[in-house]
């Protein structure tokens, strides 16, 4: 049976998604593809000197494409290529359905058949499962949600947070 | 609102198609009442589409999930239909928020407050919660951590 009783987010894993610099402070994203809060936040972080780590945070009856999403990000991973079809997906969220994941794992030069094996895989599945319940587990009810310094920022994020985040926990 | 350790009241709810849910419904199961101020408002959405995505874990711990509003059937069916969730709806809609009060969660406002009571399979409340503000979503966590408790 899997543990979801509260615990605190978990430090940033081996095999987490981790991006920015490595001196930057450090902020937990808990997101999914299909929400365009997400997105636009994403966008916002990125213009940032941070150093982010993406978690997924599906919740399918608010969001039905956001797991086939999660999945195809995880299987471009097991490729090398996660962030660039994080990117991806972020960019056009109005086009989540099966051909357009396939579509996006071509422009990204992926392998498909073994996109498309990776995607459907328990091993993938799982990875996102994790990250879903470590997040039900630190008590995130919505997307996005920012954990920084075990502090977390549900919903909408204020300019003036993004700036504090950006200078007061730098990780190095 | 009610404590754990004491019995659950003695309560008449109406699902989807009007027939009465009371006290003997929950007998002989793990029970979560999901407490929830209006169908169709931003954070009652949010927390029906969280715990929903949760139910095969709930499930496996032997508990069953019900929202409870003072919403009438017909808004509450319409509610859960459009969500796409699977979670049964009771009705506290007449004698409007009975139930609620019963409990010790009706608002002042003539609505329910956003709270969480489990119902052991003896009828006995084993936890009970109830968000600060009707207005905060209570983490799924704090359910698995009131079934483990």
């Amino acid at each position: 049976m899997t543990e979801l009783s509260s615990a605190p987010v978990p430090p940033v894993a081996a095999d987490d998604h981790v991006r920015g610099p490595a001196d930057a402070a450090l902020v937990i994203e808990y997101a999914d593809f299909e929400c365009p809060y997400c997105a636009a936040l994403s966008a916002r972080l990125a213009a940032r000197q941070l150093r982010r780590v993406f978690r997924h945070f599906p919740v399918r009856s608010g969001h039905p494409r956001a797991w086939p999403a999660a999945c195809a990000a995880e299987a471009a991973g097991v490729q090398g290529r996660f962030w660039e079809m994080h990117d991806l997906l972020f960019g056009d969220q109005g086009r989540l359905e099966d051909p357009h994941l396939w579509q996006r794992a071509g422009e990204l030069g992926l392998d498909l058949a073994r996109f498309d094996s990776d995607r459907r895989s328990e091993e993938v599945i799982a990875r996102v499962r994790r990250d879903f319940e470590s997040g039900i587990r630190a008590g995130v009810v919505t997307t996005p949600t920012l954990s920084c310094g075990g502090v977390l920022h549900p919903g909408k994020v204020e300019e003036s947070t993004l700036i504090e985040l950006e200078r007061g926990f730098t990780a190095g | 609102m009610i404590e754990p350790g004491t019995a659950a009241p003695e309560f008449r709810l109406a699902r989807a198609e009007g027939e009465p849910f009371t006290r003997d419904d929950l007998a002989g199961q793990t029970s979560v009442l999901v407490f929830y101020p209006f169908a169709f408002s931003p954070v009652c959405t949010d927390q029906l589409n969280l715990y929903d995505e949760l139910r095969e874990e709930l499930a496996s711990r032997g508990a069953t999930l019900y929202g409870v509003s003072c919403d009438a059937t017909w808004s509450q069916t319409a509610f859960r239909e459009q969500l796409g969730v699977s979670i049964e709806q009771l009705s506290d809609f007449e004698p409007k928020g009975e139930t609620c009060r019963a409990f010790g969660v009706y608002h002042p406002g003539g609505f329910p407050q956003r709270a969480l009571v489990i119902v052991d399979p003896n009828g006995m409340v084993k936890w009970s919660y109830q968000a600060e503000s009707p207005g905060d979503l209570p983490g799924a966590n704090l359910i698995f951590d009131g079934l483990a408790a």
